[in-house]
């Protein structure tokens, strides 16, 4: 779990000392909102498919990384959120209001990145406890939404080469189905 | 910092040069006249410095002066789908496309069509120095000097009818060399077009190098056209046919995305791109935004062009 904290925080931060130093292209600033929203998809991912694995192979390590993917999730999130909204416009209020309520691709990312703070915020064990595993597990699905959501906002974001997007989206689709079937069968 | 840039600096050679200083420094003056006026700041007669061999580095141009962007990020960060998606790609696949022999044909609605040899092109018509800004439709600028042939001087050459109304671009169409058209990323060839107004612009330039030196083809070797005040897909790359025509022709960007990429594509920092603003932009090499100046700060030159015209609705 450690090394999982330490090899996503090494990469951002790789990532962000390459752009300063002039090492990441010409729009490294560009280059880290992407690269940095990737890399939440990417743990999104990662995060999602820790229950089929346990369930369809029968691995218990999965189970026990699982906070640790949705809150570097989350982290990858706001990385990702506060590149473009500090950095690259500045905190421009007027800007990023226009931008959430006029274009819909940041209009669902935002919508995703509000979606996870709460998951995040009642992800430890007192809050599992203060909520009831059900209502906790209930709050959680949430997840879902937040896939979509991430989904759709990169869908609508590229410019003409949607291969990429749909890949993401097909893979949540295949680790949908997964718990899909396996519900099914009746544990 | 609203338009230090002398809009349309004409940085000719150095034997030229004497006779234009005065020209250069009377325009410098007028469009920096009410910056300088605000910041109190020093003489701005940048254009001297680019009288010169053209610089390899990004050079100052003035107390509050753009600079021109590094050699560097102008060679490695395009947009040209022929190459490949990813801005690098075209850099990395540059060698694959062969630049000789080349020929330009110049064609349609003309007395005298021509098709030029590439490197008689440059001979048949005085090359000039441009120090122009560059701004894509994304969101993201550059300040390049490029060199090439006033476009006005090619068509003059071939005498248009009564009858041509603008002006078509074609680029090369070379799939076993160039990656992206194999893949079908776009309907090739990318084609472009002007009103024949807009192409005949003092500021319309066919370039055939930049920083001094030949166009590589990531930049659109060996010819490509160059309109200022336009977002940068409209200036097409590596042209093989210009053809002069009736009627306004389907362009490619405008035929995949009408709704997002207009026909004119005049820079307008109040018309939005449906997916971002285009109030502002990140200048290629400056940390932060600048503020988006209509026409790309070239208005004196050509918002004539467009009296009565709505751009909001022919964006």
């Amino acid at each position: 779990m450690p090394g999982l904290v330490l090899g996503a925080a090494s990469a951002w931060l790789t990532w962000v000392l390459l752009a300063l130093g002039g090492h990441l292209g010409a729009d490294p600033v560009d280059t880290l909102i992407d690269r940095f929203g990737k890399s939440t998809l990417w743990l999104l991912v990662a995060t999602m498919a820790c229950t089929p694995l346990q369930q369809w192979l029968g691995w218990t390590w999965p189970a026990r990384v699982r906070r640790a993917l949705g809150l570097l999730t989350f982290a990858g999130a706001t990385l990702h959120i506060g590149t473009y909204a500090l950095v690259d416009q500045q905190l421009d209020l007027g800007v990023l209001l226009d931008d959430v309520t006029k274009r819909p691709f940041i209009t669902w990312g935002f919508f995703a990145f509000v979606l996870i703070v709460p998951l995040a915020l009642t992800s430890t064990n007192g809050w599992v406890k203060r909520l009831g595993y059900r209502v906790w597990k209930r709050l959680h699905r949430l997840v879902y939404v937040v896939v979509a959501l991430g989904v759709l906002h990169f869908l609508l974001r590229v410019k003409k080469d949607v291969t990429e997007p749909l890949l993401f989206g097909a893979v949540f689709a295949a680790l949908l189905l997964a718990r899909v079937v396996w519900a099914l069968r009746g544990d | 910092m609203a338009d230090p840039i002398t809009p349309e600096a004409l940085f000719r050679r150095r034997r030229e040069f004497l006779q234009n200083a005065g020209l250069l420094a009377a325009t410098a003056v007028v469009t920096g006249g009410s910056l300088y006026a605000a910041s109190g700041g020093g003489a701005r007669r940048r254009a001297e410095t680019f009288a010169g061999p053209a610089p390899q580095a990004p050079m100052p141009t003035g107390p509050d002066g753009e600079q021109l962007t590094s050699l560097r990020d102008v060679t490695s960060y395009n947009n040209f789908y022929e190459f490949g998606l990813e801005k690098e790609d075209p850099a990395a696949l540059a060698s694959r496309l062969t630049l000789r022999p080349w020929t330009l044909s110049v064609e349609g609605e003309v007395n005298e069509p021509r098709t030029f040899n590439i490197d008689a092109l440059t001979k048949a018509f005085p090359l000039e120095d441009r120090v122009y800004r560059f701004r894509c439709v994304e969101a993201w600028s550059m300040v390049i000097p490029w060199q090439g042939i006033a476009l006005r001087a090619l068509l003059d050459a071939v005498k248009p009818t009564s009858r041509a109304k603008y002006v078509v671009f074609e680029s090369v169409v070379r799939p076993e060399e160039l990656p992206g058209q194999k893949a079908q990323l776009l309907p090739w060839p990318y084609v472009e077009g002007l009103r024949l107004d807009e192409a005949m612009n003092d500021l319309t330039l066919l370039a055939t190098g930049l920083y001094g030196k030949p166009l590589e083809a990531q930049n659109g070797a060996p010819v490509r056209l160059v309109v200022p005040w336009k977002y940068g897909f409209k200036s097409a790359k590596s042209l093989v046919r210009i053809r002069l025509v009736e009627e306004q022709p389907a362009t490619t960007w405008n035929v995949v995305a009408p709704t997002e990429y207009g026909f004119f594509a005049n820079v307008n920092p109040s018309v939005d791109h449906p997916r971002w603003s285009q109030a502002t932009e990140r200048r290629i090499g400056e940390a932060g935004r600048r503020p988006t100046l209509p026409f790309n700060g070239y208005g004196d030159q050509v918002a004539s062009l467009y009296r009565g015209v709505d751009l909001t609705r022919f964006f």
